[in-house]
This record gives structure tokens, C-alpha cells and sequence, in this order.
């Protein structure tokens, strides 16, 4: 009982309450969502707030559960937790129950589990474990390859399931790397190619390869100490594709602008290659690296969209990206979002008092979109303080994991930061139309009995380690 | 302390800028904008959907027989219901202001934001009242789609009847929602993917109190209803109306078919219904009464009553004796009254004796075909009785038996030619031989056949040795017909030498002193034709006849089926001349119209 006194003392209390108020404010937002005033036969079926209740006390539970674990389990399950939670995937992938186009559930008697939600915990827990190791640094390449193989195994699977949500959720690990050594240089590079790959989606092969040259010259531009050089490669690039294009143009070369800017390209990077080996310049060659790796890398995303991604997955990629539109989802979605959040004024509608959410005009109300009854019925002041919680729920958890004296528990600190803060960001961000729609949850206010188990586990491993941090040095 | 330790705040700053971000947006669109609050006033959309008609039936000729007609249903948009005289509404609707308020409440209780049906296919007259007082109700809309209408009543059992789609249909098929129709039986249903069309999509954007105010986004993604495509069919609509006119007090059926292309001429089942029964509001009372109608009259009898085929199968066991080579066109064998052998007895009509094939076919004598059924069946050739019959019955299916024929009308059954070990569960394997099953010589015993497959026989038979998959759509606009029909000969397993016997065996039946259809002689055109009773254990046995005319270039091949006609040369075989003549000539002669007097005015209905 001392010990267990001790713990509850040494308890990060100021997240605790934030995460309770979250809890609280969620359920509430559920319970207006579901609610009708003038009947109680419309929505006899759905029971979503009792459901939820449930599951808030069974997260309760499994909270309490991991405080009175002894907290070094954590790091010792680590490896085995997350090859336990790669074999729940591939289960899910086998025989998972599809809803939705995607198999992401499993089903444990009336109760539908997604695992995706869960193998998060099980990854950031690898991943600290892996980089607490002695001696490791996120800055070798040995490293940085087995960090990534941690962070990607998961997504490729749920990429399979298919679930684009929950698979990109992962590139938010990114954060924890970076704090843990990752080269700031890497980080832009990878960034980059995740643009690139948007980009290849969005627009034709000709503007993103225009797009890879210009950068090119330009990163090569503000390297090379002589501009006189980049203004060669300018130069010779012009003398190539001008009349190359201009033959296409006049019709004698019947090709499309990509493959003719293409060989435009090889043509001038070849010659340019000619020239700065015989002017011995530095930098050449691996800038043209470079350049023809992301070529080749636009070539296989064009490749992965077209051939190997179903007609139905590549329609939701595309309807996210906005490629296509669809009266009845993306752009009408998101559209009565934006209207049902803008309609909350500057105080709110008032609890229960919201009629876009309550009309139904928004989707995925009680869970998705569930910011849109926060800004409906909140308004300005109430959307701003919950912004205000969650932000200062992941303010306090950076500062916890800061004050760790174990590198095991820092590190999964920045992991259970990372994915709040990107589910938090782009949960939020998708309701406002500032990022496309992609399905993820608000942690701990929308509705789901996976998600909010997760997050509460996520959260209180976390807590519980913190609250022993001064008991061992794991 | 790490060295990357100051990262931390690059980290925090990252995520408080984000953060501002979030906020900035969420004061312009709460506090600064106001155009997303105005437009929450006026911002939901309802779609409402537009009917296509249904494909048009056209016979072979061209000729309409199925068509639309318009039909209003009452709906009630929840949300637009204000205070009304609902005393006046009842008036008009003719209905009690409790069927109002349970409509009201029951459709509240579907859809708040749609438009839900209350009253379905208004009559005409309370369409033109009710539309006239509109504007007295609000929240009630009139929803226009169109409702079968039968230019020629013929046809009811391969038309087919358009219902509303159910619950199973709509999780099946997502084209379906709610209230739609589909094709329920018949070609409806067969072609129901051609026939129903598209249904269009009108965007409509609706206050909060439900009104409308406008297209969405200027219908920009509004769809036209697109109809559905016409139907050709292979019927000849006079031909189908004559069957049904002379078959009007017979339960029976008649099925024609065009041996050279397998179209269906003729498809009447007996009793049949006035397909307009089966339209709108009135369907569902319409169609208990039929259901529950003694006769059967919903009952396809062309292709799903299945009846020995008696004495017309012995065409087909004398074809494959001659085949086989276990009788030649030349064979003899005695009939002293019936064929007797060791514990077999079966009796026959009176004729001369002995006779050769195309005679015993004439006659449709039973000893010759039981003599040349035990000679199949005890054929050296084969080891075992079980080797000679399952090679019979090789035979028998290729005819088209024992398997649908795969007609394009729904519900179409197999008929039976047992297996044998069907035989050997009977009698024990190696327990019985020829004599034990000899009753499958003439078409009596297990056998089942579908009036239907006997219509394919008579065009099997005129073809000389195949058959095309008969099929009762013939086109369809804008689709190749190519594409809708497999247009092979399927080739039965007999030599196409041998039908020749057959056909003069026919011939003979109907045209020539001493057939057993005598009285069913044309003047100017060979039919070429075989009776046949149906053992019926209820009563009389039926009449059955199948024939095809003319002999020389076969044109149609029929199968004429009159329950309780006893022998086929009393009511199946007169019918089928009529039809034949008809078919051919266009008109009745008038030294037969006594003929079609007899038959129009008999009535075996009441036998049952
Ligand atoms: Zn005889």
C-alpha cells in the first residue's frame, strides 16, 4: 500500500486532470451529438453515449491497471508487444471484418476492436527501446535504418488494410527522431519527398519533373560557391529543352511535354556532367543523383498509383486530394463542416443547441468530425479553450518526458507527444480545411472504444513512468 | 544532459505554431466571417430522385405491347408541415383523419430531411383535385414516375409483373433504395438491367426548416433519368393471342418456336391472367385473389410444369436405336395388341402388324418402341445394362432434357430423366435390366419433361439434329444481338441422317390414313406431327401433341399441352394445326373453322 501511495503522489496530477477534463468535454460532445430532444424513437438504435461511457470506464480501468504494473514490464515487453501487435495486423488483414471498404476491425463477440489504434502503443514502445540502447544515436545509419524499419512495418500493414488515416499517422515518429539526433537535413529531404509524392499525385509528371529541376538548380545554385557554374548548367538545360519543345510544338517530335522535358534533361545533365568532370566541380554528379533518384521516384509513386493500388483505393486517395469530387462526400463534407463549425459565432449555439450537427448534415459526427460540434456548440471561446487543454496536455508532456532521467522513458515520451500532437493537429485541421480529409480520431473526445483504450494506454504508460522515474534507472 | 537536448524548444515552438494556426482559423471562421453562420441558415441539400420509364416491349413485328403510363404518390416532408385543414386533405384523399395522423407520424419517423412517401399512385381524379389545392398543404409534394400500361393484354407469364424491391433486394443490389420498382418475374426480371434505366439525381439545396431554396451548386451535379432501352421480342403478338384465345378453357400450355433461330413464337400457359391486373396499387390485392385461385393461374406451366412426355418421346428412342444401330429404318417387330414379355405387359391400339419404323411412328405404336428400348438398353456393346442405359441417357440430354433449357425467362425447371443410380437406390444395383424400366420407351415411368423442352424436341427434330437455345427477346436497342444470346446449334447426339424417318413417321401421323392425328390435316401444308398422352394420376390424361410445319422448310415447331384432353389427338393436336395454320397462312380455312368452333367453345377447366 506505501508504494502505491507514493505512486499516486508522484503522479503527474496536472496531466492527469487535463486528461480528464478531455474525457468529460468528450463525452458531452457525444452525448449532444446523439441527442434528441422531441423523440426517443429516432435514435433508439444507436446508444453511443452509453457505449462510450463504457468504455471510458473500462479506460479508467486499464489506466489503473498500468499504474500498479511495475513500470520496467514496459521496456522488457517492448519487442515482444510489438511482434504480438504485427501478428494481430496480418490477422486483421486475413480475417478482419470490413466496414467501409477497409478491414481494419476485428470482432470480439458484439464489440469491433481495430488493432491499427493500438499497435501505435506497441511501436512507440519498440522504438524507445530500440534507440534507448547504449549507445545508440538517431545519427548513424545503421541507426536511422532500424528506427525507420520500427516506425514502418506497422503502416505498410494498415496499409494494406487499407487505412490511409492510420498509416501516415506514423510519420509523426518523425518528431521523436529528430529529438533523439535525426539530421535536420534528412528530416527536409524526407519531408520533401513527401511533397514530391503529393505533388505526383496532384499534378501532371511534366510540372513535378519542372518542379525537380528548378529545385535542383536552385539547392545546387545556393551550394556551389562559383555561380558562374549554375548559370552553365541554366544555360545548357535552356539549350536543350527550348528546342526540343519547340520541335514538339511545330509537330515534329510527336511525343508528350514530359517525355520530351525528360530527354531535355538527360541531354543537358549528361553534357553538364561531360563538362564539370573536365572542370573538375565538385557536387555535380551527386546533385544529378539526386535529381534522377526523385525521377525514379516519381515514376514508381505514378506506377504504385496506377497499378497496384484497387479502383477503390485510388479513388479515395484521389477524392482526398481533391482530385475528383463527389456531391455527396469530400467537398460537401467538408463544406458543412466549415459551416457547422463557422455557425458557432464567437459563444456558441449552447450545449445540445447545435442544428447542423443535430440535422445530421455533417458525417462521422460522433467521431471524425466531432470538432464540428465543439465549434458549433462551443463557439470561438469554447473551441479556443479546448485548444487550449489539449495544446497544454502536450506542452506538459514534453516537459515530463524532458525531466526524464531514463532515456527509455524520454523517448517514449516524444512518441506518445508526436501522436497526439498529429492526431490532435490534422483531427482538427481537416474540420477547419486546412488539410485534406483523412479518417483519424481526436484523441480522447471522439467516439470509439479502440481509440480511447489506446490513448489512455498510450498516456498513462507514460505517467506511470514518470512517476517512477526517481525508483529505477531503466 | 544530450547534445540534442535544445531541440526541445524547436519541437515546442513547432507544435504552439501549429496551434496558432488552429486558432487563427477558428477566428476567421467564427468571429471574422460571417458568411459560414448566414449559410448555416441555408446550407443542406436533399436529393431528390427523377424515375426513368421503363423500356418499351415491342413484338417481332414491331408491334407495342408494353408501355408507361404516369402515376403520382403523395409525399410528406416532415420538416414543411405546418398547421393545415387536415378535415379537407382527408376529404380529398378519402381517407379518416386517423390514416392521416399515423401516415404523418410514421413518415416523420423514416427520414426528418427527406421527402417520405405517404400515399402511393394516387388515382387520377385525386391527383387533379388534390394538385389544384396544393398550396393549402404545405409539406405535402406530388412525386411522378410512370407505371406499366398493356397495349396488347397478352403475355402475362413471360412479360413478367414489376413490383417494389424489398428489403433483401436493396442490400443486394445498391442500385435499389427505397421504394423503387423492379422487375419481379418474366423478362422484367431477365432483362430487369436493360429495362429499368437510370435513375437521375436532382441536388436541392434546403433551409434548416427544410425549404428549398434552389439547385446545389447550381445542379452542377444534377443527372438526368436515363429510360430504359426497348425490348424486342422473338412473340409474334397475334399468334400469342390466338394460343391464348384457344386456350382460354384449358389448363395447358402452348410454346412455338422458330427452329431456325430457336426465337419463341408462342408462350401461353393455361390459365394465364390479364397482366394489367398486376399494375400499381391494385397488384398486391390482385395477386393474393390470383394466388389463392385453384387453377394456378401465376403458375408458368411452360417451363416449370414438368409431365411425362409420353408417347411423343418415342421420336426419341427410335432416333437413337437408329443410331445406336440396334434397329434400321427397315426393322420390323410384331404388335399383337401391346408387348408382352416375361412379367412386362403394355398395351397398344389397334393396327396392322408387324410394322417398320416410320409406321410404328405413325401409329406411335407401344410394342416397336419397347422392342427397340430393350435393344438399347441390352446392347452387347456395353458391358452392363448401367453402361448401355447411362449412353441412352447421354443421349436423352443432348436432346436438351433433364437440364433448363436456359430460356431467358426466370424460374425455369429441369424436367427429370433419372440416373442410374437412381435405379440402383430403386431396384439395387445389377437388379434390374431393360424390362424393368421399359415404361422409359414410351415416355411414361420417372421421366419429366418441361412442355417447353418438348417444343425444343419438335424444333430439334425439324432442324434435322440440333437446336438454338430458344430465347424470347430478340433485341434490344443499341445492344448486339450478338452479345445477348449464344446463337450455336447444339447438335444432339443422332446423326442428322436419321430424322429424315422421323419426320416421314410424322408426316404419316397427321397426314396419312391410319395416323393417330388424322383429323389435324392441312391442305396445302405438311404437318408433321406426334401425339402423346400425359399420364395424369389426378384424372384424364393429357393431351400433348408436337409437331412443326412445313415439313419441306420448317417454319415453327410447336408443343401444345391440354390437361385432362386424354389423347392427344382430341384437343393438343387440333390446337396446334390452328396455330400452325395461322402462323402460316395468316387466316383459319373456312372447312376448318369448325375446328376452331370446337375448340373455342370446349372447356376442360372445370375437370380439375
Ligand atoms: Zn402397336
Amino acid at each position: 500500500m506505501r508504494r502505491r501511495l507514493n505512486l499516486l503522489a508522484e503522479a503527474d496530477w496536472l496531466a492527469i486532470f487535463l486528461f480528464l477534463v478531455l474525457i468529460v468535454f468528450g463525452w458531452l460532445n457525444i452525448y449532444s451529438v446523439n441527442y434528441n430532444e422531441s423523440s426517443t424513437t429516432f435514435f433508439t438504435t444507436s446508444n453511443r453515449p452509453a457505449m462510450q461511457l463504457a468504455w471510458i470506464g473500462i479506460s479508467l480501468v486499464l489506466a489503473l491497471l498500468i499504474f500498479v504494473t511495475d513500470s520496467r514490464f514496459f521496456s522488457f515487453t517492448a519487442y515482444p508487444l510489438y511482434a504480438f501487435s504485427l501478428a494481430v495486423l496480418l490477422l486483421v488483414i486475413i480475417a478482419g471484418k470490413e466496414v467501409n471498404g477497409s478491414k481494419s476491425w476485428i470482432m470480439i463477440g458484439p464489440v469491433g476492436l481495430q488493432p491499427a489504434e493500438f499497435a501505435k502503443v506497441t511501436t512507440i514502445l519498440a522504438l524507445a527501446r530500440f534507440l534507448s540502447g547504449y549507445n545508440v544515436k538517431a545519427n548513424s545509419r545503421k541507426n536511422i535504418f532500424f528506427s525507420f524499419l520500427i516506425i514502418a512495418l506497422p503502416p505498410i500493414f494498415i496499409m494494406l488494410q487499407p487505412d490511409f488515416g492510420s498509416t501516415i499517422v506514423y510519420g509523426s515518429l518523425l518528431i521523436v527522431l529528430y529529438r533523439e539526433g535525426l539530421s535536420g537535413w534528412l528530416l527536409l529531404l524526407i519531408l520533401f519527398m513527401a511533397g514530391i509524392f503529393l505533388a505526383s499525385l496532384v499534378f501532371s509528371k511534366f510540372v513535378v519533373l519542372l518542379l525537380l529541376v528548378l529545385v535542383s538548380l536552385l539547392i545546387y545554385g545556393v551550394n556551389s560557391k562559383n555561380k558562374k557554374n549554375t548559370g552553365y548548367a541554366i544555360v545548357i538545360l535552356l539549350a536543350a529543352l527550348v528546342p526540343s519543345l519547340l520541335l514538339q510544338y511545330l509537330d515534329f517530335i510527336k511525343a508528350d511535354s514530359f517525355i520530351v522535358l525528360l530527354i531535355a534533361v538527360i541531354l543537358a545533365t549528361t553534357t553538364y556532367i561531360i563538362l564539370a568532370l573536365s572542370k573538375k566541380l565538385k557536387g555535380v554528379v551527386l546533385m544529378v543523383v539526386f535529381l534522377y533518384a526523385f525521377i525514379g521516384f516519381v515514376y514508381s509513386v505514378d506506377f504504385v498509383f496506377h497499378n497496384i493500388l484497387q479502383k477503390h483505393q485510388r479513388e479515395r486517395v484521389e477524392i482526398m486530394l481533391g482530385l475528383k469530387s463527389d456531391p455527396w462526400g469530400y467537398e460537401y463534407n467538408v463544406n458543412q463542416s466549415k459551416i457547422a463549425i463557422g455557425s458557432g459565432g464567437f459563444t456558441g449555439r449552447g450545449f445540445l443547441q447545435g442544428p447542423q450537427t443535430k440535422l445530421k448534415y455533417v458525417p462521422e459526427q460522433s467521431t471524425d468530425f466531432i470538432f464540428c460540434t465543439i465549434g458549433e456548440e462551443w463557439g470561438f471561446l469554447g473551441s479556443l479553450a479546448f485548444v487550449a487543454v489539449f495544446i497544454g496536455l502536450i506542452i506538459r508532456l514534453i516537459i515530463i518526458a524532458e525531466r526524464q532521467r531514463s532515456k527509455f522513458s524520454r523517448i517514449y515520451g516524444y512518441g506518445v507527444v508526436s501522436i497526439l500532437f498529429f492526431h490532435f493537429a490534422v483531427n482538427i485541421s481537416m474540420t477547419l480545411a486546412l488539410f485534406p480529409v483523412i479518417g483519424i480520431p481526436l484523441p480522447f473526445i471522439s467516439y470509439g472504444g479502440s481509440s480511447l483504450m489506446s490513448f489512455t494506454v498510450m498516456l498513462f504508460i507514460m505517467l506511470k513512468l514518470d512517476a517512477t522515474r526517481k525508483a529505477y534507472l531503466i | 544532459m544530450d547534445q540534442f537536448a535544445g531541440r526541445k524548444y524547436l519541437i515546442g515552438a513547432f507544435i504552439l505554431l501549429i496551434a496558432v494556426i488552429i486558432v487563427f482559423r477558428l477566428f476567421y471562421l467564427q468571429v471574422y466571417d460571417s458568411t459560414y453562420r448566414l449559410s448555416a441558415e441555408n446550407n443542406s441539400r436533399r436529393v431528390e430522385i427523377v424515375y426513368p420509364a421503363r423500356g418499351l416491349v415491342f413484338d417481332r413485328n414491331g408491334q407495342l405491347i408494353v408501355h408507361n403510363q404516369p402515376s403520382y404518390d403523395l409525399k410528406i416532408a416532415p420538416f414543411e408541415l405546418a398547421p393545415f385543414d387536415s378535415v379537407e386533405l382527408c376529404s380529398i384523399l378519402g381517407i379518416d383523419i386517423q390514416t392521416l395522423r399515423n401516415g404523418i407520424h410514421k413518415v416523420k419517423t423514416i427520414d426528418r430531411e427527406r421527402r417520405n412517401p405517404f400515399i402511393k399512385q394516387l388515382s387520377p381524379e385525386t391527383f387533379g383535385r388534390l394538385k389544384e389545392q396544393q398550396y393549402k398543404f404545405p409539406g405535402f409534394y406530388f412525386s411522378e414516375r410512370t407505371l406499366r400500361k398493356y397495349k396488347l393484354e397478352i403475355g402475362a407469364h413471360l412479360l413478367g409483373y414489376v413490383s417494389e424491391v424489398d428489403s433483401s433486394l436493396i442490400k443486394a443490389d445498391s442500385y435499389y433504395e427505397l421504394g423503387d420498382y423492379y422487375g419481379a418475374s418474366g423478362i422484367e426480371k431477365s432483362y430487369e438491367n436493360y429495362l429499368r434505366g437510370e435513375k437521375g439525381r436532382r441536388f436541392r439545396l434546403i433551409d434548416v426548416r427544410g425549404r428549398e431554396q434552389g439547385a446545389y451548386k447550381e445542379g452542377r451535379y444534377d443527372t438526368d433519368a436515363v429510360r430504359g432501352k426497348n425490348i424486342t421480342l422473338t412473340i409474334d403478338s397475334d399468334l400469342q393471342a390466338f394460343a391464348e384465345q384457344l386456350m382460354q378453357n384449358y389448363i395447358g400450355s402452348v410454346v412455338a418456336i422458330e427452329p431456325s433461330t430457336g426465337e419463341i413464337l408462342a408462350f401461353v400457359s393455361a390459365p394465364y391472367y390479364n397482366p394489367s391486373l398486376l399494375i400499381g396499387r391494385i397488384r398486391e390485392e390482385n395477386f393474393i385473389t390470383l394466388q389463392k385461385d385453384s387453377l394456378e393461374p401465376l403458375f408458368n406451366r411452360t417451363i416449370m410444369a414438368m409431365y411425362p412426355p409420353g408417347s411423343t418421346f418415342k421420336t426419341v428412342n427410335g432416333l437413337i436405336g437408329l443410331n445406336e444401330g440396334v434397329i434400321s429404318p427397315s426393322t420390323t417387330f410384331p404388335c399383337r395388341m401391346g408387348y408382352y414379355a416375361k412379367g412386362v405387359s403394355m398395351k397398344c391400339h389397334a393396327h396392322a402388324s408387324p410394322l417398320n419404323f416410320v409406321e410404328a411412328v405413325q401409329n406411335s405404336c407401344n410394342a416397336y418402341f419397347a422392342h427397340t428400348y430393350k435393344n438399347i438398353i441390352d446392347n452387347n456393346k456395353y458391358p452392363t445394362t448401367e453402361d448401355a442405359f447411362n449412353k441412352w441417357r447421354e443421349y436423352i440430354v443432348s436432346f436438351g432434357f433433364g437440364n433448363p433449357t436456359g430460356i431467358d425467362i426466370p424460374s425455369e425447371k429441369p424436367g427429370f430423366i433419372p440416373k442410374s443410380s437412381y435405379y440402383n437406390r430403386y431396384y439395387r444395383k445389377g437388379y434390374w435390366k431393360a424390362h424393368t424400366i421399359i415404361s422409359n420407351s414410351i415416355g411414361q415411368g420417372e421421366i419429366l419433361t418441361t412442355p417447353l423442352q418438348n417444343a425444343n424436341l419438335a424444333a430439334i427434330i425439324a432442324n434435322k439434329g440440333y437446336y438454338i437455345v430458344p430465347h424470347i427477346v430478340k433485341n434490344i436497342e443499341g445492344i448486339d444481338t450478338a452479345d445477348l444470346h449464344n446463337h450455336d446449334k447444339h447438335f444432339v447426339m443422332v446423326d442428322s441422317s436419321f430424322f429424315k424417318y422421323v419426320a416421314d413417321g410424322m408426316d404419316y401421323a397427321v397426314n396419312k390414313p391410319g395416323g393417330t392425328a388424322l383429323g389435324s390435316r392441312l391442305q396445302n401444308i405438311t404437318i408433321c406431327g406426334k401425339t402423346g398422352t400425359a399420364e395424369n394420376p389426378h384424372g384424364e390424361d393429357h393431351s400433348v401433341f408436337i409437331a412443326f410445319a412445313p415439313k419441306e422448310n420448317p417454319q415453327i415447331a410447336i408443343s401444345v399441352y391440354v390437361e385432362y384432353g386424354k389423347w392427344g389427338a382430341s384437343y393438343a393436336a387440333p390446337i396446334a394445326s390452328l396455330l400452325i395454320e395461322k402462323y402460316l397462312t395468316d387466316t383459319i380455312a373456312p372447312n376448318r373453322k369448325y375446328i376452331e368452333q370446337r375448340m373455342l367453345t370446349s372447356k376442360l377447366t372445370d375437370k380439375q
